[in-house]
């Protein structure tokens, strides 16, 4: 099934282990106010492209991603399955390394028919990186406009699918910095078992160009970029959290 | 088995000169991380600091600090220099003392004279005399043999940048060669040189003679040189300090004479750790000392220079001195040739501070170290001062004991050798293609009156049949002049020294280059893929166009397009083959005008592909610039499909990054990335 794609990165490094092939989908029902890519959120526009043409490109220069892989972020990946199921299928027939960027906003655990091709997706995906915006449902809905609880479930179900997972937080200076929250945070995904790596990143201003280009009121006008050094602290507050779960498991 | 030599393993290279198969003999690759280095001395930061002054009031003094304009450079010229004697292990200046740029008229006595002036000096009106009249310059012959389309060529800058007022640098001499034989050795092995040349008196056997004579000269001034700063260097040195002493005293020779467009160092680094794994093991020198000394030789390093024109640092951007180091690399058994040295090298960019000078350039293989790997990845991002080239390629041609000169420019230490050729701006012949000859900036006939494009709309067939006649015409003109360049640089500015450091019958390369790839590239292509109406002026020359429709562009991956700048290399290289060279050198070509691609925009008027007259043109082989957008790895492919067997002298490719883009922050790209809950 052809995806719609916003664009395609040949270089990625940031968005998953070694160097990447990055598919950035259009389409997303978030609308986070730090989001740095708001030019992907319309679930129209976009090119309509087929996993092979997409794949083809990838493997024009597979000896880059040696170390890496193909990884899809966007927009919201798993609003697109079948084409994911699609193009990942050509990949793992590769062994190529696989990984999906979401913030798990898609998932809806009483959706069957969604339940099963996520079940087939999983078989194929080697990382899910889950961005969770905010712990706090009320917090979550103020900077997202949606609910977290199936965010979190999300998160529930990865583990229980033995899907390795990178969580991912963004730290915004007020916003998603309180120590409470972060604690919170570690809290819920220290009982994580297939938890490999907590990436915390520093909230940046580089996404605001974007949205005076396309005449969208900018949420976080004045807020300052983070403290790249506060960061490393607040990702201590993180592992405390979940240093915290694991004894209680223990 | 000499003295100097002992508990080194022997072989070929005690009987012959022969420093690779000393290294081979007696280095020990090191696999290990970079903990055991040692941090800077005392003296080291005291004379660092002095360093920092003095380059401070150079730049408040307008860039020049002091500059020589009676005593002729040459390797005795001048008494020692210090900065302060008592605390720098490794010594020597160009001068008599640090920061003064010395005079060195043979290249040409204008440009010398105008070095002065533009920095508000003026030569000693006895030796601009003597330069003038009694003996002649490499610039003067030149001008003496060229014709009258080589100068409207030069004038026209279609060929450009060309080595004819200035010394052509790019010839490495083997500096290590002091090091391990001692001068009186070396001289010997010069003498037998000649003693065993041809003895039919042909023009190339008395040449050879006479230069081999000249080589001995400046070996006997090498150690006499040496002598006044109170080191003997006529035999081997002994320990590690001595080794990289006499290195620097060789490499010091080379830029005493040579005003060099690009003065190189060569690939010394695992050679010196042969010394200092001897040293270390036998309590000689601890390593704190050994960082001593070589953080006090990359520090002399940082302080040549020359005196250059306005005008010449507008071409390079500066006034680099292009002293080029290699590092690393695998050699040709499989065994990477990292030492412990190549990282004290780097590591002087921390105990020194980062810097552009020694151009430090990492031989980078997938079969390195992973921690040497590692640590070049580190120093990079603290620094941004370290050089990549692909090894793996070049060890393919060059064997295992091949350094870069300037960027990109590779040869075999001590057995190759370089005639720089500057650049001819293939953009520029594209515009004289469509004009028949006639230069669209001047409005004068410069090249051949070839029937220029009639018609109002481009032909994609027309105008390449067209522009291969015009670019065997460029490459015509562009390789006699440079015959003429080379023959009155060995003539009249001779590099006794680098060559006395070479062995008697050296390959030398004779390279070409090429400026505005991508443009002509994505010119065709918009002729090709787009259409492209001609705009012609009152006197009917072409001087703009207006181009209808999307294309591919260079820089995408997209074959389209970038066949169409493999062929023009293909091509390029084909013409340049088919000449004559100056002492049968073996043509090769780069593409890589790092810097001077934005001079040779502003000499070339509108081309098809929408640049504007006066933009500069993208670096080296690099796409175009805002034109890839497919990310870093498509622009690469494009750039990696040109072939490396048709531009031999390197293909470059400038990269520049946010540190942030390659892995958010240094410690999640240390490998910080797993969790790690132990903290």
């Amino acid at each position: 099934m052809k995806g719609r794609i916003h664009s395609l990165e040949s270089f990625g490094t940031v968005d998953g282990p070694g160097t990447r092939f990055v598919v950035f989908v259009q389409g997303c029902p978030m609308r986070c106010a730090y989001c740095h890519n708001p030019d992907t959120w319309p679930m129209k526009g976009g090119t309509m492209m087929e996993p092979e043409e997409i794949y083809a490109q990838f493997k024009r220069n597979e000896g880059f991603y040696k170390n890496g892989g193909i990884t899809v972020t966007g927009g919201e990946p798993l609003m697109q399955v079948d084409f994911l199921i699609d193009l990942f299928t050509l990949a793992k027939k590769d062994h190529v390394h696989t990984c999906i960027d979401s913030s798990g906003i898609a998932f809806k655990p009483d959706n069957a028919p969604f339940i099963e091709k996520l079940d087939k997706l999983m078989e194929l995906t080697d990382l899910v990186m889950l961005d969770i915006k905010h712990i706090d449902p009320v917090k979550h809905k103020e900077l997202t406009s949606q609910p977290n609880d199936g965010i979190l479930a999300f998160a529930e179900y990865l583990d229980k699918k033995h899907v390795d997972m990178w969580i991912r937080h963004v730290v915004v200076p007020g916003i998603t910095d309180d120590d409470e929250y972060l604690f919170k945070l570690g809290y819920f995904i220290g009982h994580l078992s297939n938890l490999k790596a907590l990436d915390v990143l520093p909230y940046h201003t580089m996404g605001k160009v974007k949205y005076e280009k396309l005449g969208i009121p900018y949420k976080l006008e004045g807020v300052p970029a983070m403290d790249k050094d506060k960061v490393i602290e607040k990702k201590q507050v993180i592992l405390n959290g979940i240093r915290k779960r694991r004894e209680e498991l223990a | 088995m000499r003295p100097e030599w002992n508990s080194f393993v022997g072989g070929k290279w005690e009987n012959e000169v022969n420093v690779r198969d000393f290294i081979q003999k007696n280095y020990h690759p090191y696999d290990g991380d970079e903990s055991f280095l040692a941090d800077a001395t005392q003296d080291t930061k005291d004379l660092w600091q002095m360093v920092l002054d003095l380059q401070k009031k150079e730049r408040e003094a307008g860039g020049v600090l002091d500059m020589d304009t009676k005593v002729v450079s040459t390797i005795t010229s001048h008494a020692p220099g210090y900065l302060d004697k008592s605390k720098e292990k490794i010594v020597g200046f160009q001068t008599d003392k640090p920061f003064k740029r010395s005079l060195q008229p043979y290249g040409g006595i204008r440009m010398a004279e105008k070095a002065c002036a533009d920095n508000g000096y003026e030569v000693d009106p006895e030796i601009s005399e003597f330069f003038s009249t009694h003996r002649k310059t490499h610039n003067a012959g030149c001008f003496d043999a060229y014709n009258a389309e080589m100068r409207a060529c030069r004038s026209a800058h279609i060929i450009t940048g060309l080595p004819d007022a200035y010394g052509r640098g790019r010839i490495i001499g083997d500096y290590r060669r002091v090091a391990l034989y001692g001068i009186d050795f070396l001289i010997e092995d010069k003498q037998a040189q000649k003693d065993s040349t041809g003895r039919v008196m042909t023009d190339d056997v008395i040449r050879l003679r006479e230069e081999l004579s000249e080589q001995m000269v400046a070996l006997k001034m090498m150690k006499e040189m040496a002598a006044s700063y109170g080191c003997d260097i006529s035999k081997p040195a002994t320990n590690v300090k001595e080794a990289i002493q006499a290195t620097y005293f060789g490499y010091l020779c080379a830029v005493k004479e040579q005003n060099g467009a690009a003065m190189s160092l060569g690939r010394t680094s695992t050679f010196l750790d042969c010394y200092a794994e001897r040293d270390l093991a036998n309590g000689t020198f601890t390593e704190e000392e050994i960082q001593e000394f070589v953080d006090h030789f990359i520090m002399k390093l940082r302080c040549i220079k020359f005196a250059r024109t306005p005008e010449y640092n507008q071409i390079f951007a500066g006034d680099p001195v292009w002293v080029t180091e290699s590092l690393g690399g695998v050699g040709v058994d499989g065994r990477p040739l990292v030492t412990k040295m190549s990282f004290r090298y780097l590591h002087t960019l921390t105990n020194l501070g980062p810097s552009p000078e020694p151009n430090l350039t990492v031989l980078w293989s997938t079969r390195l170290p992973e921690n040497w790997k590692k640590y070049c990845a580190k120093m990079s991002i603290q620094t941004s001062s370290i050089q990549y080239e692909n090894d793996d390629l070049m060890r393919v041609t060059h064997g295992d004991d091949y350094g870069i000169a300037c960027c990109v420019s590779s040869m075999v230490i001590g057995k190759e050798m370089q005639f720089f050729g500057a650049r001819a701006n293939v953009a520029k012949c594209l515009l004289y293609a469509l004009n028949g000859g006639v230069d669209e900036v001047t409005k004068k006939q410069v090249g051949p009156k070839y029937r220029p494009v009639t018609g109002d709309v481009l032909d994609y067939d027309d105008v390449m049949d067209k522009f291969i006649d015009m670019l065997e015409w460029q490459a015509d003109v562009y390789v006699n002049t440079l015959n003429i360049i080379h023959y009155m640089h060995d003539k009249y500015c001779y590099e006794r020294a680098e060559m006395a450091l070479h062995d008697r019958d050296v390959k030398r390369y004779f390279a070409t280059g090429v400026a505005g790839l991508s443009i002509v590239a994505d010119s065709l292509s918009a002729i090709k893929y787009a259409k492209v109406e001609v705009i012609r002026d009152e006197d009917g020359i072409i001087v703009d166009f207006k181009t209808t429709g999307d294309f591919p562009k260079y820089g995408n991956d997209d074959d389209r397009v970038d066949s169409i700048a493999q062929e023009i290399v293909h091509k390029f290289m084909t013409a340049i083959r088919r000449h004559h060279t100056y002492r049968n050198g073996v043509p090769t070509t780069s593409i890589l005008t790092i810097t001077s691609n934005v001079t040779y925009g502003k000499a070339t008027g509108n081309t098809p592909d929408g640049r504007k007259k006066g933009q500069p043109f993208a670096p080296g082989a690099n796409p175009m610039h805002g034109r890839d957008t497919h990310g870093a790895v498509a622009s690469l492919a494009s750039v990696s499909k040109l072939p490396f067997k048709d531009a031999q002298d390197g293909i470059s490719n400038t990269f520049t990054i946010i540190p942030g883009a390659l892995g958010k922050e240094d410690q999640v790209f240390a490998g910080d990335i797993e969790l790690d809950l132990n903290k």
